[in-house]
């Protein structure tokens, strides 16, 4: 890869990648983001590379970039996966067995393998072509697309796709207030969660008065079933790095960092190759494509804490201390990294920035409502068909999202509600589904758009140990400096654990609603400020739940483990053995036609008899809130014959 | 330096540029509680005893006296519903750990805080971090620090310093809200200063 | 670990204090855990007071003060495998390995720890074993799983 200076020189390069490669050449895209990887991606990679040596294709294949990882295209529910070129044929849930199948019959012989395409909607049809899956479909991918198209660690990949042609754009055809002045215009809000303009937050960041001023990608990326910026970082590197070269060029910073989550190791990996791959070529150093700007990135890991993510704290830990976080104002736009000017923006933030360059401030706008423009990655997780990424324009509804693109609640369950915002978010109900997602319209119901994270909840979750489950998760997390956030979180999980276990007593909601209020108003960081969102919010929705705990030590899913027993029903239980051997606390009696009963004393209320028993049976009763039956004399026990006694 | 001109509490008021709140406020007799505060050191931010209601920009917010820099024009409240309210229960949560300090004490009489209306931890640190920010401030040992965090944060004083400058300084000791500075030090000593962790327990 | 050891990863990022935590990453990584001694070494080399080191080393997650076992194993409890049910993972890997989260067995073969989330929240729940990603585990295949390790 030669150090490229000047436009000219780029777009010579950018050629002769292009005429290197031919369109219609085979090529098979796997992919080996980290969630296909954990489904075995790099087994089924060897094994396509194994079949094209067998049946002699290697000349006719192109193997290397190809087959190797490409980033996530987001349909993890369906992984691993992929898509052959240039027909767009998307094979899912792929095996090393079919290996030889989809080289002998999909490349040799043009026929696509059925039993790998996609089913639906009616249940004989199948769809061939990527675009058409409806998943896909009624997603708008202007970022996350081209992740299966390539390579990550290929610079070439990034060029061939029209990288860097923004970068030039900026630097070489505009000054940096013109390039402000398009982000401004595009109305982009920062994807973080606090949806903050962020051509404001850069106009701040470049009006401070000081020479020296930084940069910031902020992967660190922390709420828990939020993992777009993986998917970005991983799979597509460059498209932040360029995002931040413009930003940095627009500000006046020469210096930026990108703070990714240690968690993510392959994010690492791959940034890790794209900045030596930009230093190499001349997009970072000196004097950057002749444009005189000079800029250099490095990049940092974070070490295990949720508070990072908050940017005051993640300046403490760039500067090598205790992610403890610090009191706004000042902002970092105005004292930020070792007391400069600081402008810091989520990945994906920085990735809309060359699509805003290369199409247009008008072109974003188009796209999603009012006040919130462009599109958004959402990980679509929990009671979900199809879980995974999904890149929608700002204004789509909640239900289109959940159903049309998500294909509703699995197992025929009732959907109950949807968590959005992570830690400092809100459960949206069932009544809000119609309303149009943006930055504003979930604040209103309650809840917040957050970095993404969108966990779909069914009728078997228990809204009382989701609120417990934050709070659990923040008691580890808050960093301790300030007595609202600390002491707050600590109390209302007291309280919330209390309530789990039966111990609810009157007044309790009560007390929740005034510890949130001081720990919201008082805490130091919004970490403390929106911990007693989930809290508020499944209050505000799911009362009567919290009051069926504390009044009648029910807990309607079943879940919260102290108020539900298991009863085995002697009219319908054959005595099949199933549970009693599946047991794990053996508290279980009787044999071969002899009912089972299950001993109160030794079960642990661990549920696998609830998941064992065949559902022909269906012999096992969940209880909550009532007496357990006594067992039936052991004399009423014996199964005679083939019916009972 | 300009001079500000801001409203505490009804009176108008006549502040330097680049104090705070608390000192504006202190510069006219206001007294804002504090636990975390000391002159010599950088305001910290963590007690939020000294929360007040700012009016700015059209809108009321709440911040920490102790850090906010004063501006022209501003409205601030230094009582009100909302800041006794967290003050209240800021109080009634630190009262938990250290029923017995009297600067606690002290101020639970003014808000109306309960002491026994939360079941005791008795930590006895309330976390103000007056020791830690003396020790790097001001003596510019380190010989205390925190660790860990969350619920479990600590102050902890370093063995391999703490042995070895403590003994001639002390000066932490009378800043502890609720002695536990004084306590901690003891126990390390007995436990872990060098040479003494051979010596035999005290005989019962 | 030795010092020459220690004190190649500190020049390659320039003494800088700033780096300190990626310093201790990067220890943490070769050498498993951060004994006094290693921690010491940093403290001078770099200049910085005992007590920073101390604070960051308990503060982030990532660090151990213990020696790690010989596999690591890291049980996801973010949200969307908590809904799909990662606390009985966790329970059936605690009974499995007779540790609970943060504890090394004592005959260092396993270490366990929980992770907020590692970003596969779609094949919840997750565990990693010495960074082997296994998804959609039933509580039932965590013993087959973890068999595989001496």
């Amino acid at each position: 890869m030669p150090r490229i200076n000047s436009p000219a020189e780029l777009e010579k390069f950018r050629k002769d990648i292009l005429s290197k490669r031919d369109p219609k050449k085979p090529c098979i895209a796997v992919c080996t983001g980290t969630g296909c990887l954990a489904l075995g991606a790099s087994k089924v990679v060897a094994a396509i590379k194994e079949e094209i040596k067998k049946q002699g294709l290697e000349s006719k294949v192109k193997v290397e970039a190809d087959i190797r990882e490409t980033g996530c295209p987001g349909f993890c529910e369906r992984g691993p996966l992929l898509v052959i070129y240039p027909e767009e044929i998307c094979y899912l849930q792929v095996q090393p067995e079919d290996a030889k199948e989809i080289i002998s019959q999909t490349i040799l012989a043009g026929n696509v393998v059925d039993r790998l395409l996609y089913t639906g909607p009616k249940p004989d049809e199948k769809i061939v072509q990527e675009s058409e899956i409806p998943f896909y479909k009624n997603q708008k991918r202007l970022l996350i697309g081209n992740n299966i198209r390539m390579d990550p660690k290929s610079i070439e990949d990034y060029l061939a796709a029209g990288g860097y042609r923004a970068l030039v754009k900026a630097l070489c055809e505009n000054t940096p207030e013109q390039v402000l002045e398009l982000v401004k215009k595009a109305e982009l809000r920062g994807r973080g969660g606090a949806g903050f303009p962020a051509g404001k937050k850069w106009e701040f960041t470049r009006n401070s008065q000081d020479e020296t001023k930084y940069v910031v990608v902020n992967a660190d990326e922390g709420d828990p079933g939020a993992f777009m910026d993986r998917a970005l970082l991983e799979g597509n590197p460059h498209s932040v790095l360029e995002g931040l070269l413009i930003g940095a060029y627009a500000i006046g910073a020469n210096e930026g960092f990108i703070y990714v989550r240690q968690e993510y190791p392959l994010a690492v990996e791959n940034a890790t190759i794209a900045i030596r791959q930009a230093e190499e070529s001349g997009f970072l150093g000196k004097n950057i494509l002749g444009s005189g700007f000079d800029f250099n990135v490095h990049l940092h890991q974070g070490a295990g804490a949720f508070v990072c993510g908050e940017e005051t704290a993640l300046l403490m830990s760039l500067e090598g201390k205790p992610g403890e976080p610090n009191q706004k104002p000042p902002y970092p736009a105005v004292k930020g990294l070792w007391g400069k000017p600081t402008n810091i923006n989520n990945v994906e933030t920085w990735a809309n920035v060359p699509l805003i360059i290369n199409k247009g401030a008008e072109f974003f706008t188009s796209i999603g409502t009012e006040k919130s423009k462009g599109t958004k990655i959402f990980s679509l997780v929990g009671k979900v068909n199809n879980t995974g990424l999904v890149e929608v324009p700002m204004g789509i509804t909640l239900k289109d999202i959940i159903y049309e693109i998500g294909g509703g609640i699995p197992g025929g369950k009732k959907f109950k509600a949807v968590q959005t915002g992570g830690p400092s978010g809100g459960c949206i109900p069932e009544e809000h589904l119609d309303i149009k997602v943006d930055f504003d319209e979930l604040a209103k119901v309650g809840a917040i758009m957050g970095s993404g994270g969108m966990i779909v909840m069914d009728e078997d979750t228990c809204m009382v140990d989701v609120a417990k489950y934050f709070l659990n998760f923040l008691t580890d997390e808050s960093c301790g400096k300030c007595a609202p956030c600390r002491e707050g979180i600590r109390q209302m999980l007291k309280i919330l654990t209390n309530i789990s276990k039966g111990k609810g007593k009157e007044g309790d909601v009560e007390l929740l609603q005034e510890m949130a209020e001081i720990t919201r108003d008082a805490s130091l960081c919004a970490l403390g400020g929106s911990a007693p969102n989930p809290v508020l919010s499944t209050i505000r929705y799911f009362r009567g739940e919290y009051e069926a705990h504390i009044n009648e030590g029910k807990c309607p899913a079943f879940v919260c483990k102290d108020l539900i027993s298991f009863y085995i029903d002697p009219e319908k239980c054959t005595a099949c053995m199933i549970c009693l051997r599946k047991c794990p606390a053996d508290a279980i009696i009787g044999g071969k036609k002899q009912i089972h009963v299950i001993d109160q004393e030794k079960c642990t209320n661990c549920g696998t008899c609830y998941e064992v028993c065949p559902t022909r049976f269906a012999a096992i009763r969940r209880l909550s809130g009532e007496p357990v039956p006594p067992p039936i004399p052991e004399e009423e026990r014996t199964i005679v014959g083939a019916s009972k006694k | 330096m300009s001079e500000i001109l801001l409203q505490i509490d009804g009176k108008e008021v006549k502040a330097a540029e680049g104090m705070t709140i608390l000192e504006a406020a202190q510069s006219v007799g206001v007294t804002i509680p504090t636990l975390c505060h000391l002159e010599k050191l950088t305001p910290y931010g963590a007690c939020r005893i000294c929360t007040v209601e700012v009016d700015i920009g059209g809108r009321t917010s709440l911040f920490p006296s102790c850090l906010y820099p004063v501006a022209e024009g501003l409205v601030v409240r230094t009582r009100s519903d909302r800041v006794d309210r967290i003050r209240k229960m800021i109080l009634e949560w630190q009262l938990a750990h250290a029923p017995d300090s009297e600067q606690l004490k002290d101020l639970a009489q003014i808000y109306g805080a309960d002491k026994d209306r939360f079941e005791k931890e008795p930590a006895f640190c309330i976390l103000c971090g007056l020791c830690v920010r003396y020790c790097a401030e001001v003596k510019k040992k380190y010989a205390v620090g925190f660790n860990d965090r969350g619920p479990r944060r600590e102050i902890a004083f370093v063995v391999e310093v703490a042995s070895k400058e403590c003994w001639n300084c002390k000066e932490c000791f009378p800043l502890c809200p609720t002695s536990y500075a004084q306590a901690a030090y003891v126990l390390t000593e007995a436990l872990a200063f060098p040479g003494r962790s051979s010596e035999p327990l005290p005989a019962e | 670990m030795d010092n020459d050891q220690i004190d190649r990863i500190i020049d390659k990022h320039q003494n800088d204090a700033s780096s300190l935590i990626q310093i201790l990453l990067e220890i943490q990584r070769e050498h498993r855990w951060l004994p006094k001694a290693v921690i010491e070494r940093v403290r001078e080399k770099l200049d910085v007071p005992l007590s920073r080191i101390q604070h960051i080393v308990t503060f982030y997650k990532a660090f151990s003060l213990i020696p790690k076992g010989r596999h690591e194993i890291h049980v996801c409890t973010g949200t969307a495998c908590h809904v799909r049910g990662a606390p009985r993972l966790l329970d059936s890997v605690q009974d499995l390995t007779g540790i609970k989260p943060g504890e090394t067995d004592m005959d260092l073969k396993f270490s366990l720890e929980t992770v907020g989330c590692v970003g596969c929240c779609a094949l919840g729940p997750v565990m990693v074993v010495d960074g082997e990603y296994y998804g959609k585990m039933a509580p039932a295949k965590s013993e087959k799983v973890l068999i595989n390790y001496d």
